[in-house]
């Protein structure tokens, strides 16, 4: 009964999800410090992985060991970037228009509904593509600005449920600023929701960073998993069999994103606690359902459940 | 009514927006696009003053027309139609080039996506219903199918279905040595099907995991109402509680994102369409982009928003009726 209920409970997926995120951060930070030079082509070309270059080497003679462990530094950087912007954006237009209500919520709800119909895709295509030189933050800024929409449809539900609650209207009563009531008695309610829909939107920027990338619209002069791809994809990787260029940074993208997810599942069964009551629940009726013949039906899984619920 | 009325007045708005962005972002972005293109136009053929006039409309350039008149002229191209002229293709005007592309993805990104939430579905209720179960160790991997990037998916489709062990064509819609172009026959069916065996699938491994997850959440939820406990106290067999009761409610919300799955159709896979060269809008967008066709991309995102949003609309209209509560709410 006395859980925290803010902080995720320790379960094998947290901690499942929290070794992948972290390594990966870590394997980002740490390793282009240990690795050579991602665009030394002095090696030879097109080497299957052996103890000298553990990933082999790519058609130019570049180590994909070196450019995986770079290439992670700016995947992350964009996801992070981009996660930030669509955040800060998606807390204006959710929040923000949630608490508001009236008139103010009707143009910005508008806005948000638009800005989800419009497919984004092609969006951020039109938009990059003028664009002759695109950095990293630049792309991070395009992918920010047009991902924030689903995000703040789901802030937007929680802050107007949120916003009648008595606690709220309680300290609307005691004269709070409508920045402090935002800040200090909602937010804080909203933050397990928030940090989900952040990494969320990580992934979504890091696959939409890739995306870009393998058509031609990426970060020019960087490495990202998303360029490595792409550079595999337009070097013939495929024909060639080098599978050990192509295969692990498409790999980790999708492991990064399965770790992150592994942690959102954790937080969701925070803000949504029928999904961990029930599992409970459920141990509970089959544990009667296979004590039924025994003649004593409910009580004895009864206590049990009492504890943990 | 209302909500109807509702639903109309925003999409009317929609519209209007994505339209007028389609006119103000190449007139934002530095450099001159229209005289790019037109420079590019002069070199492969004759550019008409028709064509000129067209190419500055859609592009933006210093004219001596005021923003408000552009913006009229421009209205006026697009009712009759006229999205302008391609580089890459020139001279094939823009809507030829659509028209051509469109049924390719809608066909095969409508039967991937049918596929995918048929399975999705049908696997979320299951593993929602055994929860509690050894099934449940199958969430995390379903997780990594979530988050697979689909172009990648289909590189290693491509590794391992075509170069590895060559049974399904490499690139194409069809094959192009024996037909000139798509025709109605059997044959060309059977071609057709045949090389869109791996760009569905590609689709389908890498939308079916969203589906399952969301399915089986909504299970999970749905099982723990009173009315299910209500439906077991009454004795009901296992199987009505699970159709009539449980997946009944609990796939609402995914038909709801079915149906906005399917309105999106038209946008391609575009990356997916670049690995095997599919023929469809997202391979031309591509094109458009890689050719600096702002013309081509710009018309592109027009129809894309357009028949996207017309599909929603549809959608907002037929889950009106399903779930009679969002034309309260709503």
């Amino acid at each position: 009964m006395a859980e925290n209920r803010i902080l995720p409970r320790r379960s094998a997926k947290l901690v499942a999800g929290l070794v992948i995120t972290l390594g990966i951060v870590v394997f980002a930070v740490v390793a282009p410090f240990l690795v050579q030079d991602p665009r030394f082509s002095g090696n030879d070309a097109l080497l299957p992985p052996s103890a000298d270059h553990l990933l082999g080497t790519t058609k130019l003679g570049y180590d994909v060991l070196a450019q995986l462990a770079h290439g992670a530094r700016g995947s992350l950087v964009v996801g992070l970037a981009a996660a930030a912007i669509a955040i800060v954006l998606s807390l204006i237009f959710g929040i923000f228009a949630g608490y508001a209500g009236g008139w103010t919520d009707e143009i910005l709800t508008m806005v948000t509904n638009i800005m989800l119909v419009i497919p984004g895709l092609p969006l951020v295509m039109v938009i990059a593509v003028y664009m002759q030189s695109r950095s990293l933050w630049l792309v991070a800024f395009i992918l920010g600005i047009t991902g924030w929409a689903g995000s703040a449809v789901v802030l937007r539900s929680q802050a107007r449920s949120l916003r009648s609650r008595d606690y709220v209207e309680a300290s609307q009563v005691a004269g709070e600023r409508t920045v402090r009531i935002l800040l200090v008695e909602i937010l804080p309610n909203l933050l397990p929701l928030l940090a989900a829909q952040f990494l969320f939107a990580v992934v979504f920027a890091i696959l939409g960073e890739a995306g870009l990338s393998f058509i031609g619209l990426g970060p020019n002069g960087s490495i990202t998993w998303g360029t490595m791809i792409t550079d595999a994809y337009g070097g013939n990787a495929m024909s060639a069999g080098a599978w050990w260029w192509f295969v692990p940074p498409g790999l980790l993208i999708a492991v990064f994103g399965a770790g992150l997810s592994l942690v959102n599942f954790s937080i969701d069964e925070v803000v949504n606690p029928k999904l961990r009551v029930v599992a409970e629940a459920t141990g509970r009726r089959r544990a009667t359902e296979a004590s039924a013949p025994a003649a004593v039906p409910a009580s004895p899984a009864e206590p049990k459940t009492e504890v943990t619920v | 009514m209302r909500y109807y009325l509702r639903r109309a007045a925003f999409y009317a708005i929609t519209v209007w927006a994505a339209i007028s962005l389609n006119f103000l972002i190449p007139r934002l972005m530095p450099g001159d696009p229209a005289d790019i293109m037109l420079a590019k136009m002069a070199r492969s053929g004759e550019v008409t003053p028709g064509v000129e006039r067209t190419i500055r409309l859609l592009l933006g350039s210093d004219t001596d027309q005021t923003m408000w008149e552009q913006y009229v002229a421009y209205w006026g191209n697009l009712l009759r139609g006229d999205l302008g002229v391609s580089v890459t293709k020139f001279p094939t005007p823009v809507v030829e080039l659509i028209s051509a592309a469109l049924p390719w993805s809608i066909g095969l990104l409508g039967l991937a996506t049918i596929i995918s939430f048929v399975l999705g579905i049908a696997a979320g209720a299951w593993i929602g219903w055994k929860r509690g179960t050894w099934v449940d160790h199958i969430i995390p991997g379903s997780t990594l199918l979530q988050s697979l990037p689909y172009f990648w998916v289909a590189l290693l489709l491509v590794y391992g279905f075509a170069v590895v062990n060559p049974w399904f064509p490499r690139i194409g819609g069809y094959d192009v040595f024996t037909f000139d172009g798509p025709q109605a026959s059997w044959v060309f069916a059977g071609s057709v099907a045949y090389h869109g065996v791996l760009p569905a699938l590609t689709v389908v491994l890498s939308s079916f995991g969203g589906w399952l997850l969301g399915m089986r959440n909504m299970m999970v939820s749905t099982l723990s109402e009173d009315y299910i406990t209500t439906a077991e106290a009454k004795g009901l067999r296992r199987s009505r509680i699970l159709l009539g009761y449980a997946v009944r409610n609990a796939a609402l919300p995914s038909i709801a994102g079915f149906g906005i799955s399917l309105a999106f159709v038209v946008t391609g896979a575009i990356v997916m369409e670049q690995v095997f060269t599919y023929p469809g809008l997202g391979k031309l967008m591509i094109t458009a982009v890689q050719g600096n066709d702002f013309a081509l991309m710009q018309g592109l995102f027009l129809v894309i928003t357009l028949t996207v949003l017309a599909a929603t609309f549809l959608m907002d209209i037929v889950y009106g009726f399903v779930d009679p509560r969002t034309r309260h709410n709503g």
